[in-house]
């Protein structure tokens, strides 16, 4: 498999912390790729570096060998990236399916003047049910984000990452705040998703659902990438055990 | 026209074609701050803007009316790219504070200019040569254009773009929409048309001074919008009217005009920030769940 999104050494310092330290690597094409690390471990950091929302100190991204990082969000959303956030942020004055529907027009959003005259929503209302239901939420589609519950606003991060038609869905920690029946319900979509040819960087915290879904790992720990590779293989590194399971222990004894 | 004539006295249609640019001003404004969510206190500056450029070309370069307010409009919406690209790329308050400035700079700059009359104004433009009732009939067609124009904006993919920015930014850029470019629109489309109204104006009382434009007028038209329900088109028509006459009903509102429009501007925004409007769609709301619980009720008895 060839390398979809490569991440190049990429530094972020938030004022004197460095948040991400000179982290590599590559996102192969139709790869399922958790991206997973203790608390504070910069997974989001690097999420946001990937989206444009955080600037890197240094380092490159590139999207099928085109260079992203000198771009705004919004470009690097049109080329290819669809995000699905961890705190949900839906348009709160659009119903879930308003929502999907205008993301869903991204070709008709290009510009100000072809938006001007650009009427039709059919086709986007259409593609927006589909998507609503393709995550299981069809039947909530006309109600407001303030009407659901945070399971429903999840899988509406996911819908609307989808309605970009992306190359690469990043998904930050869809699973988070859901019970173990409706994550292992999520986690089934986005396997399927990946098996219908989507490309997945997915951060969770729901190690079983990782070990379970994802084709490779990789783990960082305080900034620092420290191992990567197939799931089994990463987690039995003596590095991640000490740095992640320890770290998860002491959280249990807490 | 006559029949008209006969219907209207000299003031009904005077103040009618002062509605009618109340609500151009309010509808112009509305494109920035109800469709698009950036909140401008200097519009009336670009009304200003458009007022002398089409005064002038009536007056001493002998252009006609129209093509005079043409030139107006697109100066305006020229002026108001120039600060609309130095104040929307950067955070969301910054147009606030930046026309903020317009304003005063606006005024302060024409006070100074003897070509624009300084603080003694433009006088004797030149009457446009429609009749009171003929230019009352005009810019209330004009009036009338725009708002079509509004109601199409919002049905277009524009309009779902504009309240996407007003609604959540950032999640606006994540769905890939350029925020600052689309920002930038809504603002030249709103001082142009800002400009428009102040051509029309210029041309109705003939004699205009910059404190015409000032902040003043420009908290008032922003109070008529957060009045009206930002957003709401025919809200804000419906205020544009009301908030027009009342100063002309009750002397003391137009000797107490920042007091009144201030004060009405933050008792809507603390009380009722999606105005008029919203509460009327709240009050609709409640009515409905009321009936639907009603009818829950009574499929469970």
């Amino acid at each position: 498999m060839s390398a979809i999104l490569n991440i190049r050494d990429i530094t972020v310092r938030f004022g004197g912390v460095v948040a991400v330290d000179h982290v590599n690597f590559d996102v192969a094409d139709g790869q399922l790729l958790g991206l997973i690390g203790p608390n504070g471990a910069g997974k989001t950091t690097v999420m946001r570096a990937i989206t444009g929302i955080v600037s890197p100190e240094k380092g490159e991204i590139r999207l099928n060998d085109a260079p992203l990082h000198n771009l705004p969000t919004h470009q690097r959303v049109r080329a290819g990236l669809g995000l699905s956030q961890q705190l949900v942020r839906p348009f709160r004055s659009m119903s879930l399916a308003e929502n999907v529907r205008f993301t869903a027009g991204y070709a008709k959003t290009r510009g100000p003047l072809g938006a001007l005259v650009a009427l039709d929503r059919s086709a986007e209302a259409r593609r927006a049910l589909e998507l609503l239901d393709r995550v299981g939420i069809a039947d909530q589609a006309d109600a407001r984000p303030d009407e659901v519950p945070l399971g429903v606003l999840k899988r509406l991060e996911v819908a609307r990452a989808l309605a970009l038609d992306p190359k690469v869905l990043l998904l930050d920690e869809p699973l988070a705040g859901l019970n173990s029946e409706e994550a292992a319900t999520l986690a089934d979509t986005i396997r399927a998703l990946n098996g219908e040819g989507f490309t997945v960087v997915l951060i969770e915290h729901n190690l079983g659902e990782v070990m379970r879904i994802c084709d490779r790992l990789v783990v960082l720990d305080n900034g620092r990438l420290i191992g990567e590779g197939a799931p089994r293989d990463v987690m039995a590194e003596p590095t991640v055990r000490a740095a992640y399971l320890g770290t998860e222990v002491s959280d249990a004894a807490a | 026209m006559t029949a008209m004539e006969g219907l209207l006295n000299v003031y009904q249609i005077s103040l009618l074609t002062t509605l009618a640019v109340a609500v151009i001003m309010a509808l112009s404004l509305n494109l920035i701050t109800g469709f698009c969510g950036q909140i401008s206190l200097g519009h009336a500056a670009f009304q200003g803007i458009g007022a002398y450029m089409a005064a002038i070309l009536t007056k001493q370069a002998g252009f006609d009316f129209a093509s005079a307010t043409l030139i107006a409009v697109l100066f305006s919406a020229g002026i108001g790219f120039l600060v609309g690209l130095t104040s929307l790329r950067v955070r969301e308050d910054f147009l606030a504070i930046t026309t903020m400035g317009v304003a005063f700079l606006f005024v302060g700059f024409v006070n100074q200019q003897p070509r624009l009359g300084a603080e003694e104004g433009i006088a004797n433009i030149p009457d446009p040569g429609l009749g009171a009732t003929g230019y009352m009939v005009m810019a209330l067609v004009l009036a009338l254009l725009v708002a079509l124009f509004s109601v199409y904006v919002r049905r277009t993919w524009l309009g779902a773009a504009f309240g996407s920015i007003a609604d959540d930014e950032d999640t606006a850029r994540i769905v890939g929409i350029d925020v600052a470019r689309f920002k930038l629109a809504a603002f030249v489309m709103g001082t142009g048309l800002a400009g428009l109204a102040g051509s029309i104006y210029a041309h109705q009382v003939k004699i205009i001074q910059a404190t015409d434009f000032g902040f003043i007028p420009s908290i008032t038209v922003l109070s008529i919008v957060v009045f009206g329900g930002i957003g709401s088109i025919m809200g804000v028509i419906f205020a544009a009217v009301l908030l027009t006459m009342l100063p002309l009903w009750f002397q003391f509102i137009g000797d107490y005009k920042l007091l009144f429009y201030g004060g009405l501007l933050f008792l809507m925004m603390r009380f009722a920030p999606q105005g008029l409007a919203g509460l009327i769609r709240s009050g609709l709301d409640a009515m409905r769940r009321y009936k639907r619980d009603d009818a829950r009720l009574g499929d469970a008895a």
